[in-house]
């Protein structure tokens, strides 16, 4: 029981993690329509821009999270700006390619620059972990679950609520239409994407210090991230949010009680069984069709 | 006229043929060298590669082998096992090494493996410690690092000084972890301790708090870690959160103590590693003065201290390979594979020296490497107390 609790509270704790990756990641895959391989090296971009931040400008925590995701924000404009703005009329599979190009760029970019050794992002919450009964939790966990679920929130609402939110699901949803009626499209598409981007810097920055930073960081960042947007179902913010925490949840149970050495396993089958059960995600209202 | 363009233009194509023949005999010794640059494992591979250019400078500097400098080939095996076979393929076909050194990791080791046993060409393997390698029968594998087994026999003499009672194992979810666990466990079990939970992660798994959760509960008192130091620095300070109150043992040799002092912090206090190298304490090793001036050598370039503890393997194994190619007085593949037979060398770590192991009529060489256990106390590596006698 008492190992039940502490399983439980690190899913949940790695699952928030997955949500934030998820997010960003579901707004470009699922109302753009771009395949985005180099998500993952968005994450890693935040990253390394804390660790700069930190150890070299000797800059302190909340404002290199800032800048981490300035960071995340720019580049991911850029990126639409040049890559993805001269293709906006080309198949989703042309822009993926793209997207496979810039992953290896960029990751590559990355060993160049910072070369292969592990960095260590400094943080200034104490080591010695909080103890409530049978459960222990580093401080800066809880820290990085609170701010990702204040960044979800954040998100649903700037999605919702807003009239950029309402601009952003217009252009998705027909772009023409959205066009006649005044919404600068493509000006929609770039905040879209540079959003999204700066969602994984800022989960690269909070999860740097936690983890160690490294160029090859992103690919597990892009291969959760994916689950957790195929799970949740495309463009769904509190479907990623979900379905990052099952899969957080899943992943630690099955390690906990299965067997470690089957622990991304165990995710890949919710994958599997939410896909052929539930196609569109597991939290997929009923669509009408035609 | 004619006849006079004749003559100068055999002048020249004798000159041109003199040249080709004399570059030739000069043309430099190509050894392969196969590594993870990128991906993982990068860091590892990346020291190994620089000890290895290390010991090509100092050949070079005595004149290279039997007159002819030292070239490396070096390809990138980007952690990954497929990419070890395509890069021993290239070396072989493209470049015509007579022989490689390589490839880090045991998965990558094992993959390139099929491709020297077709083309016939032998390699040192420097770092890998799965067993299975010298045991398949592919008598184009030289291994001068240990083996799991030969690990464990290593700490054998410390079980009782660590005051080993109930062991728990994570590992990396690859052939060297398993065969670690394997090996450990069969040690530690002849030696009356009782051993625990198993457990294991992906190579490029971040989040270890599930297996740290379950091994808690097992009530052991030491956990033994086999994986890379970026791995076990993740582990350290998890284990910390999670208030896993275990003495620590890494095995594999890479797990670099001062690398881990500087990432790990207050969480790597207390914990043991097995090395193959102690760069703290040159003088202590089997051939301190070769020792010291590896260490020296490594500061005046400029790498990193903690990158020592692989960095030696690249040194070891280009020497072994160069050796060879004296020995055998020519740069053809089975020569210098018959060579490597007769290799008797001091390196960084101690002498090297190939012993059959694996079915008979096909074996590998196995050398017998030094093992020596260090502690982290005080933020310093130190010998552990029952080791410093002295």
């Amino acid at each position: 029981m008492e190992q039940l609790l502490q399983h439980l509270v690190n899913g949940l704790v790695l699952g928030g993690t997955y949500a934030l990756l998820g997010i960003g990641l579901t707004l470009i895959f699922g109302l753009m329509n771009v395949v985005n391989f180099a998500h993952g090296e968005f994450y890693t971009l935040g990253a390394y821009a804390a660790f700069a931040a930190l150890g070299l400008a000797g800059l302190d925590f909340t404002l290199a999270l800032l800048g981490a995701i300035a960071a995340g924000a720019l580049g991911g404009a850029l990126c639409e700006v040049s890559l993805l703005r001269p293709l906006r009329h080309e198949s989703i599979d042309t822009t993926m390619l793209v997207m496979i190009g810039l992953w290896i760029a960029m990751q590559n970019g990355e060993l160049l620059v910072w070369g292969g050794v592990a960095k260590s992002i400094s943080h200034p919450f104490p080591t010695a972990p909080l103890v409530l009964g049978p459960v222990s939790l580093a401080p800066l966990r809880l820290f990085v679950l609170l701010v990702a679920a204040a960044l979800i929130a954040a998100s649903y609402l700037l999605i919702q609520r807003t009239k950029l939110g309402r601009a952003m699901r217009a252009t998705f949803q027909d772009a023409e239409t959205s066009a006649l009626m005044g919404v600068p499209i493509e000006r929609i598409h770039t905040a879209t994407f540079a959003f999204g981007s700066a969602l994984a810097a800022a989960a690269g920055a909070l999860l740097g210090p936690i983890f160690l930073a490294y160029p090859s960081m992103g690919d597990l960042a892009s291969l959760k991230a994916f689950s957790v947007v195929i799970l949740g179902g495309l463009g769904n913010v509190p479907g990623a949010t979900l379905g990052g925490l099952l899969l957080g949840v899943a992943e630690e149970l099955g390690a906990g009680y299965v067997s470690s050495g089957y622990r991304d396993a165990v995710g890949f089958l919710i994958i599997i069984v939410v896909l052929v059960l539930r196609p569109a995600g597991i939290f997929a209202r009923a669509e009408r069709i035609g | 006229m004619p006849k006079r363009w004749t003559v100068l233009v055999a002048l020249v194509v004798a000159t041109l043929m003199a040249a080709t023949v004399f570059v030739e005999a000069q043309a430099p010794i190509k050894l392969g060298v196969i590594q993870p640059l990128s991906g993982p494992v990068a860091a590892s591979g990346n020291y190994v590669r620089m000890g290895a250019e290390i010991a090509r400078d100092w050949l070079n500097a005595k004149g290279g082998i039997n007159g002819r400098k030292v070239e490396l080939v070096i390809e990138d095996n980007k952690s990954d096992p497929k990419e070890a076979a395509s890069a021993a393929e290239k070396l072989i076909v493209r470049d015509k090494v007579p022989a490689i050194m390589g490839a880090w990791g045991s998965s990558m080791t094992l993959a390139a493996m099929p491709k020297l046993e077709e083309y016939g060409v032998p390699m040192v393997v420097e770092t890998s410690s799965a067993a299975t390698i010298t045991k398949r029968g592919n008598p184009w594998i030289f291994r001068i690092s240990p083996p799991s087994e030969m690990e464990a026999l290593g700490l054998e003499p410390y079980v009782d000084k660590l005051g080993l009672k109930r062991v728990d194992f994570l590992a990396v979810n690859t052939d060297w972890g398993r065969g670690a666990i394997g090996a450990f466990g069969e040690m530690l079990k002849k030696r009356g301790v009782a051993v625990g939970a198993a457990e294991f992660m992906e190579q490029s798994a971040t989040d270890m708090n599930a297996q740290l959760t379950k091994i808690k509960a097992t009530g052991g008192d030491t956990l033994f870690l086999t994986t890379a130091v970026e791995q076990i620095t993740l582990i350290m300070k998890q284990a910390q959160e999670q208030r896993l109150a275990r003495r620590i043992v890494t095995t594999g040799g890479s797990s670099s103590p001062t690398q881990l002092i500087k990432q790990a912090g207050t969480a790597a206090e207390g914990t043991y590693h097995i090395v193959f190298f102690m760069p703290w304490f040159p003088e202590a090793m089997p051939d301190g003065k070769l020792a010291k001036a590896f260490v020296d050598e490594w500061a005046k370039r400029g790498h990193p201290f903690e990158g020592l503890t692989e960095g030696f393997r690249g040194h070891d194994g280009i020497a072994t390979l160069a050796e060879a190619v004296k020995l055998a007085g020519q740069d053809d593949p089975k020569a210098v594979r018959d060579a490597l037979w007769r290799v008797n060398l001091m390196g960084v770590n101690g002498p090297i020296r190939f012993e059959k192991d694996g079915p008979s009529g096909k074996e590998s060489g196995q050398s017998r490497p030094s093992i020596f256990v260090v502690q982290i106390r005080d933020g310093k590596v130190t010998l552990p107390d029952f080791l410093a006698k002295k």
